[in-house]
């Protein structure tokens, strides 16, 4: 179970008392066509990083606002995680990248035509990030224009 | 802060004409952060997908997730995953 109640104290206080942000998405789009022929991307907050790449920051104040792309057929045990935080139970995610970053999964649907395909690309960010301005205004845009340039029809984002 | 991230990238993605869709393991911050789509999967942080090593666990929450995508929005949609409702 998850809910406020089962975090740690500190964590309560923080989530309790802090203003979060929202961004202004509406009217919202919607998928036209049919999940069998939709091409399907993740984005998720694990924090994941292939060995080749930087690993994230969790020294920059504020949080670690960059990503990285994890291209379609990466071999998943070999990525690293970044999201340290405490406030998470990362037994699961190291035992199982599936867990948050699903792509055997998704090639599972595509074979099966219960998705139409998997993107060429996916995004990994790091979670933990308190001051989320230029997430908001600078990365989190870079990634939707890669997701459009693959034509991707539907995104499923995933915390941990 | 995870949820937050995800439903700030979400919203920025959404409103960059791409339907989305987002797991949620915190029912009442995903409420206040508000993002377009999200499941609520009753477990663990950490555990999005529900369990290491269980493939048809994770496709079902996958499917649940994706079947949202064709929603037409009047504002956020949050729904739960059917096999973990909260007793």
């Amino acid at each position: 179970m998850a809910s406020l109640t089962d975090l740690s104290l500190k964590y309560r206080i923080f989530m309790r008392t802090y203003r979060y942000r929202q961004t202004d998405w509406s009217p919202g789009a919607v998928l036209r066509k049919p999940l069998a022929r939709a091409r399907v991307a993740v984005v998720t907050t694990a924090g994941y990083s292939l060995p080749e790449q930087s690993p994230f920051n969790d020294s920059i104040p504020g949080g670690d606002y960059s990503y990285r792309v994890i291209p379609d057929g990466s071999d998943l045990n070999s990525l690293r995680i970044g999201n340290r935080s405490d406030a998470f139970d990362s037994s699961g995610i190291e035992a199982d990248k599936n867990l948050a970053l699903p792509l055997d999964r998704l090639h599972d649907l595509a074979r099966t035509r219960q998705i139409g395909s998997v993107a060429p690309r996916h995004f990994s960010f790091m979670g933990s990030i308190t001051a989320p301005g230029r997430l908001v205004s600078r990365t989190a845009p870079e990634v939707a224009a890669m997701l459009r340039e693959d034509e991707v029809d539907a995104v499923l984002l995933t915390p941990v | 802060m995870c949820h937050q991230s995800v439903g700030l990238i979400q919203g920025v993605i959404e409103k960059g004409g791409i339907p989305t869709v987002s797991i949620t393991l915190l029912r009442e911050v995903t409420e206040r952060v508000a993002p377009p789509r999200a499941l609520f999967v009753n477990r663990p942080l950490g555990f999005p997908l529900g369990e290491a090593h269980n493939a048809p666990l994770q496709e079902a929450i996958i499917l649940a997730a994706l079947e949202m995508l064709s929603i037409e929005l009047r504002g956020p949609a949050l729904r739960e995953f059917p096999e973990f409702k909260r007793l």
